[in-house]
């Protein structure tokens, strides 16, 4: 039964962002057990345009706000927020009880450095990342790849600039393309 | 040589290259890049001693900012 699947596992999310708040919430709506969440960062308006969070959130670390928005859809989901840069030593220590890594940072550097560190420290877990989820159109160009137990889902070629900022729709396709591969990576590759 | 490059078949005419000159053949010149060699994360610094031969298969992928 796949609901047991899902209720069993356990799904990290490095940043809260654009793809980590929607990603987040697919994963709770369709009743993933345990969440662990991360990021430092405080919710502006200016995130409002894509990321899952309210007004009257502005000002609210996302992490925590994201938890909350998590409980106000499925209470049976267990989130571990955590209020923290990662950096190498604590993405091993937090995802350590994770089956599945979601990697939803912003920047190329971060992306970089949280692959590298999975690649290494959990040769053996899913990171499933977003690259290339900038602008408008272009819906055909969005698709995932897969190299071993990496996956990167997007365009893989067009970077967030001033004339082509991150927008709620593709920045959401690509988050629910990630939610959607973590789905299908717990139901029919994890032996739980 | 041929090799998977990005889950693709790609055919070169050496017989064997390094990390560094792949990349430079592909002109793969991207600033954030991360390699993998028959699954095994390559580092920077080893660009140039880590070989690719025939049924090697590579994944070369280049990260953007946006998230």
């Amino acid at each position: 039964m796949y609901k047991e699947k899902l209720i069993k596992s356990c799904v990290g999310i490095a940043g809260c962002g654009g793809l980590g708040s929607n990603c987040a919430v697919a994963l709770a709506r369709i009743g993933v057990g345990n969440l662990v969440i991360a990021d430092f960062d405080v919710i502006v308006q200016s995130n409002l345009n894509r990321q899952y969070f309210f007004f009257n959130q502005i000002g609210q670390k996302k992490v925590f706000a994201l938890r909350d928005n998590i409980n106000n859809i499925n209470r049976d989901v267990v989130v571990d927020a955590h209020d923290i840069k990662l950096s190498p030593a604590s993405i091993k220590t937090l995802f350590q009880k994770c089956d599945i890594i979601i990697e939803a940072f912003d920047l190329a550097e971060m992306k970089q450095m949280i692959i590298e560190t999975v690649l290494t420290e959990f040769p053996m877990k899913y990171l499933i990342s977003g690259v290339g989820l900038a602008g408008w159109g272009n819906n055909n160009t969005i698709k995932t790849e897969r190299y071993d137990k990496l996956f990167v889902c997007g365009d893989q070629q067009i970077e967030v600039s001033q004339d082509c900022p991150p927008l709620a729709p593709r920045v959401g396709i690509v988050a629910n393309m990630q939610a959607n591969q973590a789905l299908e990576i717990i139901i029919n590759e994890l032996n739980k | 040589m041929k090799i998977i490059l990005n889950n693709r078949e790609e055919t070169f005419e050496k017989d064997t290259m390094n990390v560094a000159e792949l990349l430079k053949a592909k002109n793969f010149t991207f600033k954030i890049i991360t390699v993998k060699v028959n699954g095994s994360f390559v580092k920077k610094e080893d660009y140039e001693t880590t070989l690719i031969i025939e049924g090697d298969d590579v994944a070369a992928i280049h990260l953007l900012t946006g998230g």
